[in-house]
């Protein structure tokens, strides 16, 4: 069961809405200061992926994103309606492929970019055009939220419509006792940080 | 927060400051601010970035086009950043490869092109 779920419609100025949810709701869960950050810049990566595929192919439709909290991880689900596996530019190996590659800069490793995947190279967007609307290939996204994520699975939505981005992080111990009620952890905790006083 | 942008004249270079979140909402901001500099002829841009809050590939797509546009006139796009949740963004993507980044303004625009 999902701890937050959130419907929104495909506009970009909803992307930050749904990044200060995915903040306020990892941070109610305990989550480190670090991942946090994390998650809210993945979470904004997958939900502005999923605005460009609705915008693209199914403007109505809305972006789902789910975020459940669990003891020992915090989980991302986010789902669009496009075409399965649209905007999904892996490179070689189901890898993701290299930045500067990508943006096809002089100066690039060429070996990089040699090792890339058809798919990349011909994913829209690497033509040149500086003006073009898009203005990053569809794989950076991507090519961040797997830098940043514990675990990333990518794949087709249920009904076979859509691509679901789900990303989970690792946060941490579970309460050593999960037997103790909340009273008694709470002084427990407390008596630990009294020690931790005394200690210092 | 949203995106706060001001530029200045320092020499031959054009500073420009950005503040708040360049994001998929904000960035196109960024843009036209990057092609309207390079329309009116300034090719080499230092962008300090230690006002940024918050950076997503969107802001980093913008910064690439601004790169590809001054490249196309042989000028040159220095960064400034100092923020490590923020230099994170160009270690993960390799784009620290591409963008010289610096510690300061004044550095940026000490170094030779």
């Amino acid at each position: 069961m999902p701890t937050v779920e959130l419907h929104f419609a495909a506009l970009p100025g909803h992307v930050r809405t749904a990044r200060m949810i995915a903040t306020a709701v990892s941070r109610r869960a305990g989550v480190p200061a670090g991942a946090v950050d994390e998650i809210k810049l993945a979470v904004g990566e997958a939900c502005a992926r999923a605005v460009r595929v609705n915008r693209r192919s199914n403007p109505e439709a809305l972006v789902h994103v789910a975020l459940t909290d669990a003891p020992e991880t915090f989980t991302v689900v986010v789902s669009d309606s496009g075409a399965p596996g649209d905007e999904v530019a892996p490179g070689p190996d189901g890898g993701l492929i290299s930045a500067p590659a990508l943006l096809d800069l002089g100066g690039a490793d060429l070996g990089g970019a040699a090792a890339l995947g058809s798919a990349a190279l011909t994913a829209p967007g690497l033509d040149g055009d500086p003006d073009a609307d898009q203005p990053f290939p569809p794989g950076l996204g991507l090519a961040l939220i797997e830098g940043l994520v514990d675990e990333v699975a990518v794949r087709r939505g249920t009904d076979g419509t859509g691509t679901v981005v789900e990303m989970t992080w690792h946060t941490g111990e579970p309460p050593a006792d999960s037997d103790l009620d909340s009273a008694a952890y709470a002084a427990l905790a407390a008596e630990i940080a009294g020690s931790a006083r005394r200690e210092a | 927060m949203d995106l706060s942008l001001t530029t200045r004249q320092e020499g031959t270079h054009t500073v420009v400051v950005v503040g708040g979140e360049i994001d998929v909402y904000t960035a196109p901001k960024l843009r036209e601010q990057l092609i309207d500099l390079v329309s009116a002829g300034s090719y080499h841009l230092v962008v300090d970035m230690e006002g940024v809050e918050f950076l997503d590939s969107t802001g980093l797509g913008v910064l690439v086009g601004g790169l590809k546009r001054v490249r196309a006139h042989e000028g040159s796009l220095h960064l400034v950043c100092t923020q490590e949740r923020i230099l994170k963004i160009f270690r993960i993507t390799g784009l620290t490869k591409v963008f010289p980044i610096h510690s300061s303004v004044e550095e940026a625009l000490a170094a030779r092109d």
